[in-house]
């Protein structure tokens, strides 16, 4: 079922430092539940936080500078763009940022 | 003479009687056969067959075989198994169209439909099953007649009942759908429903199918093999709605026709989805799975569950008189939908029942399908994917000619495979399955012929656009480019195209293509020894290195040793442990290396949710603690209370902000039944109450897991002691397990293993005292986190080592460390700290906020209690 049409969404979710570096933390940005992740290697990216495998939990998740493991299955979803490289399907990225010290998700 | 009746005259009763007769029981029994479906025996594996071929002579053959008489019909030959004379030949007494509804056991006879009661000395039930309909609005007509229009799939009634439908009068389906263009949906994409589609598509219908799941025929398939299906399919023209349900059967009333509004009156008219989209159509047939007709065996008081419980004869569990052979037997908890299994059944039942061999049994099937659905050649059989990560797995994908092939082999014996598209290598795999055979070497000849030019040419000889790695669409020709352009070995060639770095599952098959393309003049792949795969050193270098450089946390590993500095996700685990085991006081803590078990000290389960295992060493409690669990259970509505293989209580469902409280809660250290670590030492009752005990073996168990618990390693360790031989703990298929002998001894195995894999211990030691025993577990322990791979278990370890190279070292000191290894472990046992306690206040910023906000999960069932 296509979303094209919805609007952008966009929330501010408060201080970067509740997610701890090197981890994710899951939040619901409208209906979305959206997983943040902060790489040790710096940045921030934010992707749909549910496994389209079976659903695991992908802010539960370990990380690298390119990749988060979903903690059920093993599948690897890149951080930039929410590919999988391991015959999962894809998951939606969104844009994250950090403006003035708090996170800011923005959908689409 | 001694009287058998057979109830059920479908595909196993008849091959039972086949199976019972030729071992002579036509000479000791007078038989007679109930059937409820008027005609004689039929293959009903043909009704696809039937349905999908010209409806003319199909329709014929139902108005050709009424009841009891016709079925001798000539053009029916090949649908019947066994004609009218057959019956009459053999002095069988059929009575086709009469349903047997209750039986009298005290009695011993059977009451049918028609009034009539019939004795018998044996009984034989071979009811199969019926077709399931999911409660699904407008399904129904009345209690007993489906909606006109709604069909199910399973009977030549069906089958005929549909061909009529379609082939039916053209003034009738015009006032039903407009003009002549009919359009069937198929609920439920399994075999069935399939089949159902690809026959009603010859007959010029329009198909849908619609299926709950994004696996077409996941009985059977796995994702990738049912992409592959799925492509064909459209290909063909099917129309497929794939995970979405049917909510409703629209029906259109012929009021006006009919002068009616009475439900039997209205057709369907569409389908509407949960969705809360419509789809027209003038047909609907349900093919959502089948149920064992079970219900005359529970009236008569036989025990049912899924199906009719029997023994290893194929006997009621109740009554000796009475055999169950087919759909309708549960046999070791299994029920088959498949004929493969039903021969052996047959075959048994016969053998006991005629007394020709008192003493067979049936051991339950492996199941092999093969089949062509909707004209795609499908075969499968055993397991659909790789389940433990031990097993071996050879994937072949050619999606632009619709073939995929794999199998699946664990310690050296073919447990699974499937093919679509290409099925030419089924016999010799289903050969390799059943027999359980030697496989090639080269697991790759399961698939393909390689021929006797030598081993290359299998891979040499696969075209270059053949996609060997899926997960990164890396081609042969892409991999023979790479050798080309100077890579030499096989780590060489992945690195660049990335081949096998997905799922890993080609590995082989891009070694093999390598290795042709080098012909033979590969070098010895390093990647292999590499502790983790991000940081290229082996365990004694790595070690060494993070020693010399003083490297205690994961990031400064990864930037001293990793190529570029690059962390690896899949290597963070890994060094994680090695670090915590190294640097027992000074390791640095960085969480993010952490599994999340080890984040949150609990087991991730399948909906997110965490279990929890209190530890109770040696699987010892008492009134108190149980006490506490349940007030516990209660006040947190734990959703299931289970005892673990290791005798521990297991709380399982706990969502991961409700930790902290659990813990708190429970009073109780943690079970540490989520770590790559020390889990639990099993104990039998030993001298305390057992009668035959010779060693406390209890007290042991408990000594060790006060002492060892929470140690961490490259893999999970799990501990037995026994106080006797008789080993009721199972020492012998323990990482470490221990048994009291006579004379105050204590044998030391290791390396045993009853999971994934089944190895029996080693004897490392035989010991005088428990203080010697338990000294001599620590050591090997610490020998193990030194020495073993990551996620190396110990029956891998053991004999990777060698036992005599373990007795050396361990037990006798050859090398001269026992001292240090034991000092080493005295560290880590010191620094022990209870996660749960140390844990109660967060250690990061949301630790136990759940990772999952607000969204319904994939549920995990809540099971009741087992009170009946
Ligand atoms: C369309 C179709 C295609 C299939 N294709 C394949 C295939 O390709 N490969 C494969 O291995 N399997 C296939 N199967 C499955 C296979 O047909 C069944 O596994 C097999 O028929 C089961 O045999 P059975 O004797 O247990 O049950 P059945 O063949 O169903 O026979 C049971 C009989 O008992 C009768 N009965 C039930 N209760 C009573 C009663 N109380 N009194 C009197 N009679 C009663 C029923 O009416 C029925 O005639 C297919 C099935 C269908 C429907």
């Amino acid at each position: 079922m296509s979303t094209d049409a919805q609007p952008a969404v966009e929330a501010r979710l408060g201080p970067v430092d509740q997610i701890p570096l090197g981890e994710g933390r899951a939040f619901l940005v409208g209906d979305e539940p959206v997983a943040v992740f902060r790489p040790r290697s710096g940045g921030l990216h934010a992707l749909r936080a549910i496994c389209p495998h079976r659903g695991g939990p992908l802010a539960d998740g370990l990380i690298d500078g390119e990749v988060v493991m979903c903690p059920l299955h093993n599948h690897q979803f890149s951080l930039a763009d929410g590919t999988c490289a391991t015959g999962a399907d894809d998951v939606a990225a969104y844009a994250a940022t950090e403006e003035d010290g708090e996170l800011v998700v923005r959908l689409r | 003479m001694r009287r058998l009746v057979v109830v059920g005259n479908g595909m196993s009763g008849a091959r039972a009687l086949e199976e019972i007769l030729a071992r002579g029981g036509g000479e000791q029994f007078a038989i007679t056969v109930f059937g409820d479906e008027p005609y004689g025996n039929y293959n009903r594996i043909l009704l696809s067959e039937v349905l999908a071929n010209a409806a003319g002579d199909a329709a014929q053959r139902s108005s050709t075989v009424g009841t009891g008489e016709a079925v001798d019909n000539d053009d029916a030959d090949d649908l019947y198994l066994n004609p009218l004379d057959w019956y009459d030949e053999n002095g069988i007494t059929l009575h086709a169209g009469v349903r047997i509804v209750r039986i009298d056991r005290h009695a011993k006879v059977v009451l049918g439909d028609d009034g009539s009661v019939t004795p018998y000395d044996v009984l034989v039930l071979a009811t199969g099953s019926r077709s399931f309909f999911p409660p699904v609005e407008g399904m129904w007509a009345s209690n007993t007649e489906l909606t006109r229009g709604v069909f199910g799939f399973r009977s030549l009634d069906d089958a005929q009942a549909m061909l009529a439908h379609v082939e039916g009068d053209a003034a009738q389906r015009s006032s039903t759908i407009g003009d002549s263009h009919r359009t069937a949906v198929v609920i439920g994409g399994g075999l069935l429903g399939l089949e159902a589609a690809a026959g009603l598509q010859k007959h010029g219908v329009a198909v849908h199918v619609v299926h709950p799941t994004e696996v077409l025929m996941n009985q059977q398939l796995e994702a990738e093999a049912s992409k592959v299906l799925r492509s064909k399919l459209e290909q063909m023209g099917m129309h497929l709605h794939l995970g979405v349900k049917t909510n409703e059967i629209l029906t259109t009333g012929d009021a006006a026709e009919r002068g009616s509004t009475d439900r039997g009156q209205r057709r369907v008219s569409g389908v509407r989805f949960t969705d809360g989209s419509d789809l027209a159509c003038d047909m609907v047939v349900v093919t959502a799975g089948i149920r064992p007709n079970i219900g005359l065996a529970m009236v008569s008081g036989l025990e049912t569950q899924r199906a009719i419980v029997v023994d290893d004869k194929m006997r009621s569990v109740d009554d000796d008189a009475i055999f169950v052979v087919g759909e309708c037997a549960q046999h070791r908890g299994e029920v088959y939908g498949v004929v493969g299994p039903l021969w052996e059944q047959a075959a048994v039942l016969a053998d006991v029942v005629t007394g020709a061999n008192p003493d067979a049994e049936y051991h339950g099937s492996r199941l092999a399908t093969k089949l062509k659905v909707a004209g795609v050649d499908v075969a499968q059989m055993g397991v659909k994917a790789p389940e433990r990560e031990s097993d071996e797995f050879v994937q072949f994908s050619e999606t632009g000619r619709g073939v995929y092939q794999t199998v699946v082999i664990r310690d050296g014996t073919l447990i699974g495979a499937t093919l679509v598209g290409d099925v030419s290598k089924v016999a010799a795999l289903t050969q390799a399955f059943d027999s359980r055979s030697a496989l090639p070497e080269e697991r790759i000849k399961l698939l393909f012929d390689l021929g006797a030019a030598g081993d290359e040419s299998a891979a040499a000889d696969l075209p270059d656009d053949t996609q060997i790695c899926n997960c990164n669409g890396v081609s042969k020709g892409d991999l023979v480019a790479c050798v080309e352009h100077g890579a030499d070995s096989v780590s060489a060639c992945m690195a660049q195209t990335r081949a096998g770095k997905g799922c890993g599952s080609c590995k082989g098959l891009v070694t093999e293509v390598v290795e042709a393309a080098l012909g033979g003049a590969g070098t010895e792949d390093p990647a292999d020894s590499y502790y983790v795969p991000g940081i290229p050193l082996d365990k004694p270098t790595l070690m060494h290195e993070i020693r010399t450089r003083e490297l205690k946390s994961v990031s400064s590993v990864f930037a001293a040793l990793a190529p570029d500095g690059r962390e690896h996700v899949g290597s963070k685990m890994g060094l994680t442990a090695l670090l915590r085991m190294m640097w027992p006081d000074d390791v640095v803590d960085e969480r993010d290396g952490r599994f999340i078990n080890d984040r949150v000290h609990a087991n991730i389960q399948r909906d997110g949710t965490f279990s929890v295992v209190p530890r109770m060493s040696g699987g010892v409690t008492d009134a108190a603690q149980l006490r506490r669990i349940a007030d516990v259970a209660e006040k947190h509505d734990i959703p299931m209370i289970k005892l673990t293989g290791g005798q521990r209580i297991d709380l399982l469902g706990v969502p991961k902000e409700k930790l902290p409280e659990v813990w708190a809660d429970l009073d109780m250290p943690s079970g540490w039944a989520y770590g790559k670590s020390f889990r639990t030492v099993k104990t039998c009752v030993g001298t305390d109450f057992c009668r035959f005990g010779l060693g406390d073996s209890t007290r042991l168990g408990i000594d060790l897991e006060e002492r060892y618990k929470g140690i961490e390693g490259p893999a999970k360790m799990k501990l037995a002691v026994s106080g006797c031989p008789r080993n009721c703990a199972e020492s012998m298929v323990k990482d470490v397990g221990l048994v009291a002998i006579e004379g105050g001894q204590w044998q030391i195995y290791v390396g045993g293993a009853a999971g994934a894999t089944i190895r029996k211990g080693d004897i490392l030691a035989t010991v005088d005292s428990h203080e010697e025993a338990m000294t001599i577990t620590g050591r090997f322990l610490q020998y193990y986190r030194e020495n073993a791979n990551w996620l190396e278990r110990t029956y891998d370890f053991v004999p990777r080592m060698g036992l005599d190279h373990l007795i050396a070292v361990v037990v006798d000191d050859t090398e001269g460390i026992a001292a240090e290894l034991d000092a080493r472990m005295q560290a880590s046992v010191d620094r022990y700290v209870d996660p749960w306690a140390a844990d109660q206040t967060e250690s990061t910023p949301g630790q136990f906020h759940d990772a999952l906000p607000l969204v319904p999960l994939p549920q995990v069932p809540v099971r009741e209690g087992s009170h009946r």
